[in-house]
């Protein structure tokens, strides 16, 4: 579905941030994008949304070539989780998520009463219809996040980019987004996330790459590659990955933890 | 089935503040040193379009259609301008601060349009001169205030007041050289914003330019009002970010500066006004648009209402709407800061 090839990015001529960079991603996947601060994940994901120009390399979604498709073309292609801030004003979080219906509105028309029943559709399937004459300011960090998914989801493309769906979220929240995650990739949707957290590799992806200083350093699985020797090379500090047995599920459970020493 | 989200508050809403400008719109006609009848304007008024003898002296005619018909269009037209442009700059730059006058716009119209007073131009050479100085000044501000950080809300806001500043001293040096004996009376008493200017002509001249750019950002506004989502975020959701900063820049302009060079520098209606309509119909800038324009024009036709009330002297319309502009906008401060942070 997804296909980036030779991907380079450069904000100064002669500093690559971004260096060949080459994965795919298909309809059902979720691509976990590991790295430390500063590596370059979110100009990665910059560069799929269009907001970086890349400097080589090709962006294709079934064989289109993203990078020529206009603002609106890319919009019902590809749709952004950002991670949560705030509204200028003070929005109802019905209105945040129908924002996601613009790229589908005629010039000068108003969303109908279809873009209106997408936009609750979507809410009721994440469950938070309740939130929806709320002042999307004052929710909280895990009720925003939801409202910026649905809000990508009522776009209608069959891609996400997602930048730490996850950040600042406590435990509850962060299981909750991954399960919309997967239930999400499930349904078809082709999922590419940022993530600090080593750990969502092994609950919600199907692949994950690694990256540093603008190189992906490797990439599969999350069993191959999710290793304590990776790990510790990625971010340069000593980081075990180990088996977790539960004891109510009598399931095991990989772990990845940091080690002081 | 899908609720109709806050439609059917936010259509009655428009309908009551429809109905209460049309209202003041007819009791401004009493207000003035003439008193004449409800029932006398009714019939002058409407003896432009049907046949009704004229049972009323013929300066009676003059006042109604000469005098307050004009002033009164052009108090709603410029109270709706300034308010429209505030909240499309308030949008644009997602910052409850920002207004024409805030962002140097109404410095920069007025700095060219008085530097084509000087040189005796005529009318479209005031509009294109102010136009372009007011365009000027609002880059400038932006430019400065990204340079910096594009983030803060009071960088944006200090730029704005730097590049008011410098207008404000070129103005000034305008002033110097213009003739004192008739130049700089009537630049002067512009400058202090006045609706007594309001003639049937300059009504007419400020319609299409207000027409246009009304309509302009009316076709984009639910593109603009993803804008306060972030650039980065809208550009995603499929907007041209660029070319809807670009259009809602000109069209605001635009409408400060056919007010500005008709009734001078009128402080603090653009700001303040929007926030008011926020209070009203929410922030989504399609009807933040709509309940702007009336919120503003109902706002300016009271002030200048007043200004026309008061026996003896002829009060600067700018110093009123700052008087109750001011005191407003820190209540708002306070109620509403919450939201902005």
């Amino acid at each position: 579905m997804l296909k980036v090839q030779g991907l380079s990015f450069s904000y100064h001529r002669d500093k690559e941030v971004l260096k060949d960079i080459s994965f795919q991603l298909d309809r059902h996947d979720i691509l976990c994008l590991l790295g430390p601060n500063g590596t370059g994940k979110t100009t990665m994901l910059r560069c799929l949304l269009s907001l970086n120009k890349i400097k080589r390399g090709s962006i294709e979604i079934d064989g289109v070539d993203l990078t020529k498709a206009s603002a609106r073309e890319r919009a019902e292609m590809v749709a952004y989780v950002p991670q949560a801030s705030e509204m200028a004003f003070p929005y109802e979080s019905f209105e945040v998520v129908l924002m996601g219906r613009i790229a589908h509105l005629p010039t000068g028309g108003n969303p109908t009463a279809r873009d209106k029943a997408i936009a609750y559709e979507v809410m009721e399937r994440l469950g938070i219809t309740h939130l929806i004459h709320k002042d999307f300011n004052r929710m909280s960090g895990g009720e925003k996040q939801m409202i910026l998914v649905a809000r990508a989801l009522v776009q209608q493309s069959r891609i996400l980019v997602m930048d730490e769906p996850t950040a600042n979220l406590d435990y509850s929240n962060q299981v909750k987004i991954l399960q919309v995650i997967r239930d999400l990739a499930e349904e078809g949707y082709a999922i590419l996330m940022a993530s600090h957290f080593p750990n969502h590799a092994f609950l919600a992806c199907n692949k994950v790459a690694l990256m540093r200083d603008g190189v992906i350093i490797a990439q599969g699985n999350p069993e191959d590659i999710v290793t304590t020797e990776n790990l510790t090379r990625l971010y340069q500090t000593p980081v075990c990955v180990t088996e977790a047995v539960l004891k109510f599920t009598r399931s095991v459970t990989k772990v990845c933890v940091p080690v002081m020493v | 089935m899908v609720k109709p989200i806050g439609n059917k508050k936010y259509g009655l809403t428009i309908a009551i503040l429809s109905c209460f400008i049309i209202g003041l719109f007819f009791v401004s006609f009493l207000i003035g040193r003439y008193s004449i009848h409800p029932r006398t304007v009714l019939d002058i008024i409407l003896s432009n379009f049907i046949d009704i003898e004229a049972y009323w002296q013929d300066d009676l005619d003059l006042v109604v259609m000469q005098v307050r018909l004009p002033r009164i269009m052009l108090g709603i037209l410029v109270g709706g301008a300034l308010s429209v442009s505030g909240a499309s700059y308030q949008t644009l730059f997602k910052n409850p601060m920002a207004a024409p006058d805030i962002l140097g716009v109404s410095a920069g119209a007025g700095f060219g349009a008085a530097l084509a007073m000087l040189w005796n131009s005529s009318w479209w050479q005031v509009q294109i001169f102010a136009f372009v100085f007011g365009l000027i000044a609002v880059t400038a501000t932006y430019l400065i205030g990204s340079v910096f950080s594009r983030h803060e809300i009071t960088v944006l806001i200090l730029a704005g007041i730097v590049v008011s500043s410098f207008f404000q001293a070129l103005l000034s040096i305008v002033k110097t050289l213009a003739d004192t004996d008739t130049q700089l009376p009537s630049i002067t008493f512009w400058l202090m914003g006045s609706l007594g200017k309001g003639t049937s002509e300059s009504v007419l001249l400020m319609l299409p330019a207000l027409g246009i750019s009304l309509a302009v950002l009316f076709i984009f506004r639910h593109h603009i009002d993803a804008l306060a989502a972030g650039e980065d975020v809208a550009a995603t959701m499929g907007v041209n970010v660029q070319l809807m900063k670009t259009v809602t820049v000109c069209c605001s302009t635009l409408m400060t500066v056919s007010a500005v060079s008709i009734c001078g520098i009128i402080g603090w209606v653009g700001m303040v006004v929007p926030h008011i309509s926020r209070m009203l119909t929410g922030s989504s800038f399609p009807r933040l648009i709509v309940t702007s324009f009336l919120v503003g024009g109902s706002f300016l036709l009271i002030i200048d209402n007043v200004v026309r009330g008061v026996k003896g002297v002829e009060l600067p319309l700018g110093v009123l709407t700052a008087l109750v502009g001011t005191p407003v906008f820190v209540i708002l401060l306070s109620r509403v800061k919450k939201g902005w942070s």
